[in-house]
């Protein structure tokens, strides 16, 4: 474990929020649990008797798999709500959804919503540990903490990398999380993308912000894809696919501008062929996989750290009581 | 018997007519008088307003009502109180009502509300397009007949230029002034908050200033060309403030309002989401903000309005996206509008009085906001030095959605009369 250990948060919101040494004393943890992943006996016994709500009330594949899996790891029972079988669907209001949530006696709830703010606005509805699986275009936190591990396990550090950040960075709630974790570590951040999707005020947050692909590209030791989301996008931020591909796809002679040893991340889900090269995509560059794998092990983290803080949190409660 | 009143020894502004001393103002019934005589003097309640501001009752050409159909929100009833217990003896209420005032029905049904429950002046506006839909002219010379003081659209943007071009031609018919929410649809579409550091920080859809740049632009021009009268409403925009001070150099019949909330608040403090920071237009940045204050003392700007806005809880306590825009103001204004502009030492008193009373009452060609002799008793007493704390259950208004609570703010409003009866003593509403 590391020397600095710490973890007071009732909740996990933000990258932005964290200082360095709580996201190491995630990894931490996260080093620890990734042992597990080879064992024949998988579970743990640490959040037995605990329940957990996913409240995901957006469309997703590896985000609500990863947590479920990851709680279950744990031992803990999961329940996952998604946004049509809610009854938000039948205009309650997440307040009182969260309410309620809380009243059926569950000890955590992981949250994905499409309004920036959501996790924190929950946050101060209930008492219990909340998780932000991604709100609106604001952060995608346990995101940023597998890419960063990924990072971390393929180069050892992450201080002194520079690290490109390509695509829609304007809407993507995944850019925003991986410009404050990568700058906490140490890395640098260069964001890239066609103007419309990548404003310069970005370069208000510390990194620089390149138009030029290549420019972008040279000398990065990693380069993080964003999923171009063409049903949100229409014909205003960008022309087509085709030719965003043209101007800004990761092809393999883009690829070649990068350092030897770097390596390409994805959050998924991947458009072949439009932001990156469907054989890049299977590359021994390409670690996509790998960050999914990674993705069980941080989130494994963060549930242990929350709720073991809320648990701590109660027993001093009831013992200051008594 | 009369009602004569003996206003004794306060420090008397009514800027229309330079006066700014330390004196008497006297009512008898329901007017201003140039002096009592000495019987009368015996018969008057005298109130001592020693160490406080004597005034016109101030003036708000920006409110909304929410009455009829929106009473959940506020009432014509709350809304006068909210204005009585904020100084204001005057305000003119925004026809976004539900069904909106683009008829003469409604208009007439507002004005029954007003006269059985208002306990201050109220004007109405009407819509200048049927429903507020921005397709067709709403019945405009009905409208002036029925009583409205000017058309608006307000909380909507006419959209079409030709069809905003026939509505200034038509008022202008009237001699009714065309007052405009000045927002480009398509570039705020979807939009919560200022376009800048903090919409790309919180990842909420930002307001880009050419939104309210462009037509305020359009404005012009079709002020230029019509001859019409047309006030813009609420400006947030430090370029907008230079488009403005153009048209008025070229004698355009362009006026100006700014709201409290945008001449001392940034979009810094959506930064915790707190929804009662959002509003249409948004707050801009600190470099805005201190555009739209100068443009106020150099006198681009017209006035202060509030854009008084009540909504529930349950429809600002949800996530930033989904809360309603819009945030209460009556109660506020004088203490946050003394704070940031005579606290602040960038304006005098007798300015910021004139910015709230006759000023704003110009551009309607209202009588109000004076001390004329004769005029209508529409009087504030107020203390610009001391300090009270905003707070949520401390509001006349029937919603409490001000981005002010918890704050301590200078400037307390002592006494509001109206037509020489006191409708706030201070502490409560005398109705």
């Amino acid at each position: 474990m590391t020397d600095n250990f710490t973890w007071n948060r009732k909740d996990f919101l933000s990258i932005e929020d964290l200082s360095k040494d709580e996201l190491e004393t995630i990894f931490a943890y996260a080093d620890q649990f990734k042992q597990t992943l080879d064992r024949t006996q998988k579970k743990l016994p640490t959040l037995r008797g605990k329940t957990i709500l996913n409240l995901f009330m957006e469309p997703s594949t590896r985000t609500k798999v990863a947590f479920e899996i990851a709680a279950k790891r744990l031992s803990a029972d999961v329940i996952t709500i998604t946004g049509d079988a809610s009854s938000l669907s039948k205009g309650e209001s997440l307040r009182d959804t969260a309410k309620n949530i809380a009243a059926l006696n569950a000890d955590v709830i992981i949250t994905r919503n499409s309004h920036a703010g959501s996790a924190y606005y929950l946050s101060k509805i209930v008492d219990i540990p909340v998780i932000n699986a991604g709100d609106g275009a604001h952060e995608h936190p346990t995101q940023a903490l597998l890419d960063c591990f990924t990072l971390r396990d393929h180069f050892g550090d992450l201080k002194g990398l520079n690290v490109t950040i390509l695509g829609d960075i304007l809407f993507s709630r995944v850019a925003r999380s991986n410009i404050w974790a990568l700058q906490k570590l140490g890395a640098s951040v260069t964001l890239a993308g066609p103007a419309t999707l990548v404003p310069k005020k970005f370069e208000e947050f510390g990194v620089k912000v390149h138009h030029d692909v290549e420019t972008a590209l040279k000398n990065s030791d990693a380069v993080m894809l964003l999923r171009i989301q063409h049903e949100r996008q229409s014909s205003i931020h960008f022309p087509s696919l085709g030719e965003y591909t043209k101007m800004f796809g990761l092809n393999k002679k883009r690829a070649a501008l990068l350092k030897p040893e770097a390596i390409i991340l994805h959050p998924g889900p991947v458009n072949r062929g439009v932001e990156i090269d469907s054989q890049l995509a299977d590359s021994e560059k390409s670690v996509i996989l790998k960050q999914a794998t990674h993705g069980i092990v941080c989130r494994m983290a963060v549930l242990f750290l929350c709720a073991t803080a809320a648990a701590n949190n109660l027993m001093n409660k009831i013992s200051a009581n008594e | 018997m009369n009602n004569i009143l003996w206003i004794k020894s306060g420090k008397v502004i009514d800027p229309i007519n330079n006066r700014n001393d330390i004196g008497d103002v006297f009512v008898i019934d329901d007017k201003i008088v140039s002096d009592l005589t000495s019987q009368q003097k015996k018969e008057a309640k005298i109130l001592d307003a020693n160490g406080l501001v004597v005034s016109p009752g101030l003036v708000d050409i920006h409110v909304h009502l929410r009455d009829p159909g929106q009473t959940h929100k506020e009432s014509i009833k709350t809304g006068t109180y909210s204005a009585a217990a904020g100084g204001f003896t005057t305000i003119v209420c925004m026809p976004n009502t539900s069904p909106p005032a683009d008829n003469a029905g409604t208009i007439q049904l507002i004005k029954n509300s007003i006269s059985s429950r208002a306990i201050v002046n109220v004007y109405p506006t009407g819509c200048m397009t049927i429903g507020q839909k921005g397709e067709k002219l709403a019945p405009i010379g009905s409208l002036k007949r029925a009583g409205v003081v000017a058309v608006t659209d307000d909380g909507l943007c006419v959209q079409n230029n030709e069809l905003m071009r026939r509505v200034v031609e038509y008022a202008n018919m009237f001699d009714l002034v065309v007052m405009d929410h000045c927002q480009d649809a398509d570039l705020t579409d979807g939009s919560v908050m200022n376009e800048g550091h903090w919409s790309l920080r919180l990842g909420l859809k930002g307001w880009p200033n050419s939104a309210e740049d462009i037509i305020v632009s359009r404005n012009v021009i079709l002020s230029k060309y019509s001859g019409a009268h047309i006030h813009l409403q609420h400006i947030s925009s430090a370029h907008s403030i230079e488009i403005i001070r153009e048209a008025k150099k070229n004698n355009i019949r362009i006026t100006a309002e700014v709201t409290p909330h945008h001449i001392s608040l940034t979009d810094e403090k959506t930064k915790d989401y707190n929804t009662n920071f959002k509003m249409n237009p948004p707050l801009r940045t600190e470099e805005d903000r201190k555009a739209i204050v100068n443009g106020l003392l150099e006198g681009v700007i017209d006035c202060i309005s509030t854009d008084h806005a009540p909504h529930s809880d349950y429809e600002k306590d949800t996530v930033f996206d989904q809360a309603m825009f819009g945030i209460t103001g009556l109660e506020t204004a004088l203490a946050v509008s003394l704070e940031t502009l005579y606290h602040n030492k960038l304006a005098s008193l007798p300015d910021v009085i004139s910015w709230m009373t006759y000023k704003p009452s110009k551009i309607l060609g209202l009588e109000s906001g004076t001390l004329n002799i004769g005029s209508d008793a529409d009087i504030v007493l107020f203390n610009p030095d001391e300090e009270w704390l905003v707070q949520a259950d401390n509001f006349q208004s029937k919603s409490n959605n001000s981005p002010w609570i918890g704050d301590r703010l200078r400037g307390k409003v002592n006494r509001t009369i109206v037509k020489g009866k006191t409708v706030w003593d201070g502490k409560k509403i005398i109705s």
